[in-house]
């Protein structure tokens, strides 16, 4: 049953997460609070304390412990949940790999924000980006109705028996997560009915099959095996993805795929974006459309896994793909996202030009003139006989 | 740690005939005889081990190059050897200390270091 008629709130995007970890109901949320999380923790903590959700709240005293605690809690055999931001995902950090590694289907919230220093907390895509490797599923979403559905679907996905693996989902901190924007809601038992219920995979508290969770793998030798087993659950998991979603349209209305084109059918300049700032690229492509301008546009929705082939099929006829990344790689040839949608072109014949530009590093606000500017760089590369440099294109840089 | 320099140099003092620890279960559940020729799938989710305490049958006392001598005279009952050890490899019987579980045990010398009436020194393990 479609639900496009229900009603319509206004709430922040940390308002819609808490409602989705609501209806979700896990049953252990082990989190600390960080700007701009904060409130997303602060609202499921109230429920908690409301009685309106059965879950155990543990409140820990660092993020490095809420995420040690959520593996306890999943490996115990309970469905677990936890949300962070910039410092507390990096104090996670060396946790998230274990998470991973024991294939313990866990869904996190992460409100993008920038990683010190110079210290601030406004958003940029470091946090996560930096985390890319981590082997957790990676789902970026554009606006607070995409931020409340990827929670719900994440659920789904990382339980899925053939991907069992743990998975975040992300949204621009304050543009997002602080902002007001419309919410369309699901019932709880839609939910409910959506998720079904969990089954955990050798749970430590069924005592009478007794295991050993996290064992020391130096002996013998299978940490190869171990890794590769987890690559190709990531590799099913770009089917899963596409699964959940499609079934998710059907209880919705609203479709979402592995990547979100806009306007790209006979685009001959293309850019790919992350996040929030795909609605004014958006914009600034229909702009360009009525000038006569062949602009099109990709949003990134996974990043881990990506799905390269879909990138190579969605962009190969483009003359000219910019990739703006709000998150650098210092001293690569460019951002996490230029160097995935460069590598996934390569085979293309004839091959697309592939030019990186940086943009809202720490907050940095990005206007349409901004996304202008980067198109201008891109048609006059696709009139250019000869191949142009890849240098870095900085948007709304102040300049020496 | 104790280590009595002098009995190791010499001969070592004899040691009781040494004691193995029972086992919760003789024989491994799960079978990895095989394991070496298993690819990734072959293997538990997660690196799990679906069976408990079946650490007995990986045998480290190989690792060792010092081992614990225990005087049964000198031991008064008090147990801190049997709570410290971290490989479980003490064998208590009637309350005191007799014999070390020498498949485990690893020779790290923390039932020495803890005996409060140094009825434990730890002497150099001469392997043939």
């Amino acid at each position: 049953m479609a639900t496009s008629d229900s009603e319509i709130l206004a709430v922040t995007g940390n308002e819609a997460v808490a409602e989705a970890m609501g209806q979700i109901d896990p049953d252990v949320v082990c989190a600390y609070p960080i700007t701009p999380q904060t409130e997303v923790v602060q609202l499921y903590a109230q429920m908690v304390a409301d009685g309106r959700v059965d879950s155990e709240f543990v409140t820990v005293e660092s993020e490095h412990s809420a995420m040690s605690a959520v593996i306890g809690s999943a490996a115990g055999g309970a469905r677990t949940m936890t949300a962070t931001s910039s410092q507390g995902y990096a104090l996670m950090w060396e946790v998230l790999y274990v998470a991973a590694s024991y294939r313990l289907p866990v869904v996190m919230t992460t409100v993008n924000r920038a990683l010190s220093g110079p210290i601030n907390i406004h958003c940029d895509h470091s946090d996560t980006m930096g985390g890319r490797d981590t082997g957790w599923i990676q789902l970026y979403g554009e606006n607070h109705q995409e931020a409340y559905d990827n929670c719900i679907q994440c659920v789904r996905l990382a339980e899925r028996m053939d991907v069992r693996t743990p998975a975040m989902h992300m949204y621009d901190g304050y543009v997002i997560s602080g902002a007001i924007g419309p919410l369309q809601m699901l019932t709880k038992e839609q939910v409910q009915g959506f998720i079904g219920p969990y089954h955990a995979i050798n749970p430590m508290l069924d005592s009478q099959h007794p295991v050993t969770v996290g064992p020391f793998d130096g002996l013998h030798g299978f940490y190869f095996e171990h890794k590769v087993a987890q690559n190709r659950a990531m590799d099913r998991a770009l089917t899963a993805i596409q699964d959940v979603a499609d079934e998710y349209a059907e209880l919705s209305g609203r479709h979402y795929g592995l990547l979100d084109p806009y306007r790209l059918d006979d685009a001959e300049v293309a850019i790919v974006v992350v996040g929030s700032t795909a609605g004014t690229t958006r914009m600034t492509v229909d702009k360009l459309r009525a000038r006569g301008v062949k602009a099109g546009m990709v949003r990134v929705r996974a990043f881990r896994p990506f799905p390269h082939e879909a990138y190579a099929e969605a962009l190969e006829h483009v003359k000219v793909v910019g990739v703006m990344d709000r998150a650098d790689s210092p001293g690569a040839q460019g951002g996490p996202v230029f160097l995935e949608v460069r590598a996934a072109l390569y085979d293309s014949d004839p091959r697309p030009q592939v030019l990186p530009f940086l943009y809202g590093l720490g907050g940095r606000d990005i206007f349409p003139d901004n996304i202008e500017q980067a198109f201008a760089v891109l048609e006059e590369a696709a009139q250019s006989k000869q191949r142009t440099s890849t240098e870095r294109r900085y948007l709304n840089l102040r300049k020496d | 740690m104790t280590v009595d320099k002098k009995a190791g140099a010499k001969k070592p003092a004899p040691l009781r005939k040494p004691r193995v620890r029972k086992p919760a279960v003789t024989k491994p559940r799960w079978d990895i005889s095989d394991i070496n020729s298993w690819g990734p799938e072959r293997h538990e989710l997660g690196a799990t081990i679906p069976e408990a305490g079946n650490s007995t049958f990986n045998i480290t006392g190989g690792w060792r190059s010092e081992v614990p001598a225990i005087n049964r005279e000198k031991c008064d009952g008090c147990m801190l050897c049997y709570f410290y050890c971290p490989d479980a490899s003490i064998v208590i019987e009637n309350g005191k200390a007799v014999g070390v579980d020498l498949e485990h045990c690893k020779g790290c010398g923390i039932c020495a270091k803890e005996c409060p009436t140094r009825a434990i020194v730890m002497q150099i393990d001469e392997k043939e």
